[in-house]
């Protein structure tokens, strides 16, 4: 850890103290950003220990008379000063099947549905990938199960795809086995986290979690099954 | 997959750069539940003072033999406690053939889960803090692969409530007829917020509509999946201040008939 000072002004955001630092003292020091809106996604880093956007946290709203740490995502890979190597989440995106809609319901191969049944997925699209839930699950940051598990963030994914009104894939089984939604212990941790305020946990994964008990986990499901597949 | 994840270090239990109080929600959590655990074994091991009038405590209801040695109330189902009973070494009461059906729905609320995983297993301790143990099974395998069965308890817990409604109810019925008393209005509380964090349930959720992507063309699952999303989103609150209200109710209904309280009629 390298110690750093720098002037504080009133309205700066810890992303403005890291440009000012660039520019006085250090400018080797490695940082991703890009729109300083909470837009992109790419200035996530732990500030004080927290997961956070560093274009968002106001440094008003946090004690400058004690230094402040700024730390690199630790739920991956380092490369350099505050970028972590994020390629891994490439990766598992790649895995989950793509949306496959049902056949055009009019002849022009549009399709109808209703504002209400879309309202549910809406809000896993508000998604803007900056993995601060991935970064912060214990899951992945202190178990490191990345090889078996997928994370919040693609937990919301999957979500978004497999609750979307006109998608007929089935992503349950991997789910439960390759994606490792078991590993997932409702901690919640993520939700706190995400910028954009996704109800990550109660709307996505546990909803989710009853699906695979659905298929995997339900006695008397399973025996109902069974019946009607005579 | 990327063969650079061995990088990654892992911090070391309750290493952190948090500068915030994280430790005190789980400690608050672990005291919160610690001291109804104790306080509800306490009771139910007590086999006395259970009843008191009209009002029969929730930690005894649904109260299907009287307790050993206790006289016959109006309250219990099948009479006094039946001879075949074992005696065991430590005594059972009627407490103990009906608190594994709460007891499990809250063990295996996915709230309840995710507290609980945090203030008594560290697992995290708190957010983005670490942790005392690198093994990890989470959910996905035995024994806690077992909470999924929370659905089943879901159901007996959704017959408790009628029942506990019942005794809501049964609770105006008098010597002198039909009243309102402090306990009265005590348990009628404890019925609605027991109601509010069950039907809050996230397997309810789920059964009532939560597993249907359109819901648009099936008005009364609609209305039902609605209905309990509200409830949901206000879980973690019901889920506390009904655990709170079973145990106050089972503290009043045993003052009272411990003559301690006076139980105030009201109407
Ligand atoms: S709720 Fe699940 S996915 Fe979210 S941080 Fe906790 S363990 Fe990870
Ligand atoms: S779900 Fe939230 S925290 Fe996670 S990647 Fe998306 S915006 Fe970031
Ligand atoms: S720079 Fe785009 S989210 Fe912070
Ligand atoms: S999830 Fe809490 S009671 Fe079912």
């Amino acid at each position: 850890m390298v110690d750093y000072r720098t002037e504080v002004s009133e309205g700066m955001v810890v992303l403005d103290a890291v440009h000012q630092i660039q520019a006085e003292s250090a400018p080797d020091l490695a940082c991703r950003w890009n729109c300083k809106a909470g837009k992109c996604g790419s200035c996530s880093a732990e500030i004080n220990g927290k997961p956070k956007l560093m274009c968002m946290t106001r440094l008003d709203t946090i004690d400058v008379t004690k230094p402040v740490t700024i730390e690199p995502m630790r739920a991956f890979p380092p490369i350099k000063d505050l970028i972590s190597d994020i390629s891994w989440n490439y990766e598992v995106k790649k895995r989950i099947k793509k949306f496959k809609p049902r056949p055009p319901d009019a002849a022009d191969g549009t399709w109808r549905m209703q504002q209400s049944d879309i309202d549910r997925v809406q809000e896993f699209r508000k998604c803007i990938e900056c993995y601060l839930c991935q970064d912060v699950c214990h899951v992945l940051r202190d178990h490191v199960k990345h090889e078996e598990f997928i994370g919040p963030r693609f937990l919301v994914y999957s979500a978004a795809l497999e609750m979307h009104p006109l998608d007929t894939e089935d992503r349950v089984d991997e789910l439960k086995d390759e994606f490792g939604i078991g590993y997932c212990n409702i901690t919640k941790c993520c939700t706190k986290v995400c910028p954009e305020h996704i109800t990550i946990t109660d709307n996505a994964i546990i909803p989710l979690k009853e699906r695979v008990v659905d298929e995997h986990y339900d006695p008397l499901k399973k025996l109902v099954k069974l019946f009607r597949r005579k | 997959m990327a063969s650079n994840l061995v990088q990654i270090t892992r911090r070391g239990f309750g290493e952190t750069m948090r500068k915030d109080g994280w430790w005190w929600q789980s400690l608050a959590v672990f005291l919160g539940f610690s001291a109804f655990i104790v306080y509800s074994t306490w009771a139910a091991f007590q086999g006395a003072h259970y009843t008191f009038g009209p009002y029969l405590s929730p930690m005894y209801s649904p109260l299907i033999w009287e307790a050993a040695g206790q006289p016959l109330s109006t309250h219990s189902w099948l009479g006094a406690w039946p001879s075949w009973m074992p005696n065991l070494p430590l005594p059972i009461t009627p407490a103990f053939l009906i608190l594994w059906a709460p007891g499990g729905f809250r063990f295996t609320c996915y709230y309840y889960r995710g507290a609980y995983y945090k203030a008594f297993w560290a697992d995290p301790p708190a957010c983005a803090v670490g942790e005392p143990r690198h093994e990890y099974r989470g959910e996905k395998k035995f024994p806690l692969i077992l909470q999924n069965i929370h659905r089943y308890f879901l159901y007996v817990a959704i017959a408790f409530i009628g029942i506990l409604a019942y005794d809501a109810i049964a609770a105006t019925q008098f010597k002198d007829g039909f009243g309102i008393g402090v306990g009265t209005i005590v348990l009628t509380i404890n019925v609605i917020l027991l109601g509010s964090y069950t039907f809050g349930c996230h397997s309810l959720r789920h059964l009532v509509g939560g597993g249907c992507d359109v819901l648009s063309d099936k008005p009364v699952r609609r209305g039902l999946w609605n209905w309990v999303s509200k409830l949901n989103k206000r879980h973690m609150l019901f889920a506390w201040m009904s655990l709170f209200w079973v145990g106050f109710s089972d503290f009043y209904v045993r003052m009272c008939s411990m003559g301690i309280f006076t139980d105030y009629r009201i109407f």
